[in-house]
């Protein structure tokens, strides 16, 4: 998401000798740099919390998450400040900066443990063993509204990190079967149209049941499934590109083919992969909330959504229960419908400019 | 046209061969030896069994010789139509799997059988005039339906439909025989999430036709607004869709997994997951081939589709 600020933001006012007005604060927060460091600030503890919690102490993983509040917050006025324009963009990046911030502020609100079990099968906004539940307790009692905010951080973490690892990989595939063309083409895109040959879930079910379930697993099966279609995307550009004058020039000057391809084609790459970035994002939290109830993703205990689906779906098949799945499932559609209309509205801008 | 479709076919062919023997490979590791055995005897025993009898029971399976040998053997079987025994529901694969293709294939025919006309119709009725109220409503409604996830789809519709008002069951095993009752939810499911991109693509596809030149004139020319749209709009305007329908067959077989898990639907994606977890290697290699081949057959009926409807590209 690094670039997308990147792009919609309008560039800095040209400096007008004497009459130049000062810099707002928001001006100079729109700017590219500071744009990106606020998201290192939000992304890395978000991030170190969730997979590196375990290891680190209940103590790291809460405190770590204290710079990335103001970040998130600082992040989301940038956001809306810069693509005011489009309405559609501005709902689709608040829901997903309401489980963001959720996910950055969770540890320090007053909530119970996650994984605590209180009162089994208590209804929605009852009081019951001293603990008022907003949202209901699930089948073992543990309170839901705590569960579904914790929830969102694993789901958030793990779905930004397959895509970007995905990113990574199928642009750089895609670079090199678009630029040194030849061998390398045949062989990248063989692979690719083996890869995209499988319906996707059936992919993601023989990759995950041979590496077992985990978080890591995920991002290594979301790449395989992801990265042939970012292949054929970034593929597809470069060949267009790289016929002008200035990767001409490029090669001239005798620069390496590995420079030409970070610093000249891929740029130019950037309009039609952020808008599909956003609504991959979308696909992936499908992916991780639909494999965890599978069986093939997260494991327990701690507290995820699509942990949550599953484990009530065995239990809670009752007019009175279905709060349990409704919880969870109307979360990860909420998210899942930021992402796209976040995408919808970039597109809808990209195309006036 | 006929190479192409040749060169295709000889690709998927190809491509099964590569796939089939990485499963071989795969699935030929001692954790998933050792899983069945788990699955078979139950842990105890398996713990409990000298390394003697542990052997004895793979030779037994036929697992203890290479998995080259037993590709070759699987392969010259397969020529012959012979897949194999489940391990896990010791009957031929060929029979398990064509009777959970029959329950599959009668999802996915009403899936079609509902989603074409009522996304094409939606997607026409959005695209004619772009802008309009019709249009923002048809296009607010197809990017929810896009946005929930089946699974989450289907929460709600059992929610609402099973749990609420009771007027079908939340679950589809068939327990007391077929009931058609029990599909509504799983088709309805998968009906709504494709309903919304197929729209989207008819909406998209309408509305550049409706900018053309050839309808401004036949606009101009006084002809009635229903015969530009019947006659001269839908033509041109519903040959990406064409292509797009082709393409959701490769899609329904990754729903159908979700779909098929949640409902208990007896079809093609609940075996192929239950075949993973249990490591039932020749279920798996079976079910992969047949995905492989679904999915290639709509690339290939796409592709072939829009060269045939299409007179610009046929020519040229």
């Amino acid at each position: 998401m690094a670039s997308v600020e990147v792009l919609a933001t309008p560039p800095a006012a040209p400096p007008v000798a004497a009459a130049a007005p000062p810099l707002t604060l928001l001006k100079r927060l729109q700017r590219p740099r500071v744009c990106i460091a606020l998201l290192l600030l939000m992304w890395l503890p978000l991030t170190a919390s969730v997979m590196f919690g375990g290891y680190l102490g209940d103590a790291f993983k809460t405190w770590v998450l204290l710079p990335a509040i103001p970040a998130t917050i600082l992040l989301y006025v940038v956001a809306v400040a810069s693509w005011r324009e489009s309405p559609i963009a501005i709902i689709g990046v608040s829901l997903v900066f309401f489980w963001l911030i959720a996910a950055v502020t969770v540890p320090f609100l007053p909530l119970v443990d996650p994984n605590k079990p209180i009162a089994p099968f208590t209804g929605v906004g009852i009081e019951k063993n001293g603990h008022l539940f907003l949202l209901g307790a699930d089948f073992k009692g543990r309170d839901m509204l705590s569960r579904v905010l914790w929830g969102c951080q694993r789901v958030l973490v793990w779905g930004v990190t397959a895509t970007l690892v995905a990113y990574v990989v199928g642009s750089m595939l895609g670079l090199m079967a678009g630029y040194l063309a030849k061998w390398w083409d045949q062989v990248i895109s063989f692979i690719a149209n083996v890869l995209l040959s499988f319906p996707v879930m059936v992919l993601f079910i023989l990759i995950l049941n041979y590496l077992g379930a985990s978080g890591f697993n995920i991002v290594i099966a979301v790449t395989f499934a992801s990265a042939p279609a970012i292949m054929r995307i970034v593929r597809g550009l470069t060949l267009d590109t790289k016929t002008r004058d200035y990767i001409f020039a490029a090669q001239t000057r005798g620069e390496h083919p590995l420079r030409i391809m970070i610093y000249e084609l891929l740029p130019n790459a950037r309009g039609p992969i952020i808008v599909d970035a956003c609504l991959r994002l979308g696909y992936t939290t499908v992916a991780i909330t639909t494999l965890t109830f599978l069986g093939l993703g997260l494991q327990p205990p701690d507290p995820d959504w699509g942990l949550m689906i599953k484990e009530a779906a065995k239990v809670a098949m009752l007019w009175k229960f279905s709060y349990m799945l409704l919880i969870p499932a109307l979360s990860v559609s909420s998210l899942i419908l930021g992402f796209n209309l976040m995408a919808d509205g970039l597109r809808e801008m990209s195309l006036r400019d | 046209m006929l190479k192409l479709i040749g060169n295709r076919l000889l690709q998927m062919l190809l491509i099964m061969a590569v796939v089939s023997l990485v499963i071989f490979a795969i699935f030929d590791s001692d954790k998933f030896k050792r899983q069945i055995a788990v699955a078979e005897l139950g842990g105890f025993a398996v713990s409990a069994l000298s390394d003697q009898d542990y052997e004895a029971w793979l030779d037994r399976k036929g697992l203890n010789v290479p998995f080259y040998d037993r590709y070759i053997k699987w392969v010259a079987g397969v020529v012959t139509g012979d897949f194999g025994r489940s391990f896990e529901k010791a009957e031929p694969v060929s029979r398990l799997l064509g009777d959970r293709l029959i329950n599959t294939g009668i999802l996915a025919f009403w899936v079609f059988a509902l989603m074409i006309p009522i996304s094409l119709t939606l997607g026409i009725i959005a695209g004619m005039r772009e802008g309009a109220v019709q249009d923002r409503a048809v296009s607010f409604v197809a990017v929810l339906t896009t946005s929930l996830p089946e699974i989450a789809t289907a929460i709600v519709l059992t929610v609402i439909f099973a749990l609420g008002l009771q007027w079908v069951p939340a679950n589809s095993a068939m327990v007391n025989g077929w009931d058609w009752r029990q599909l509504a939810l799983p088709v309805m499911t998968l009906v709504l999430y494709d309903c919304g991109y197929v729209t989207r693509m008819t909406r998209a596809s309408m509305a550049e036709v409706m900018t053309s030149q050839y309808i401004r004139t036949a606009v101009l020319k006084g002809l009635p607004h229903r015969r530009v749209i019947l006659r001269h709009a839908l033509r041109n305007a519903l040959i990406a869709p064409f292509t797009i329908i082709a393409l959701q067959l490769n899609w329904i077989l990754s729903g159908v997994v979700v779909v098929e898990v949640f409902f208990q639907y007896s079809g093609f994606g609940k075996l192929l997951l239950d075949a993973a977890l249990f490591g039932d290697v020749y279920v798996i290699q079976a079910a992969t081939l047949v995905a492989v081949f679904v999915a290639v057959i709509s690339q290939i009926i796409s592709d072939v589709g829009y060269t045939f409807l299409n007179p610009r590209i046929r020519f040229s």
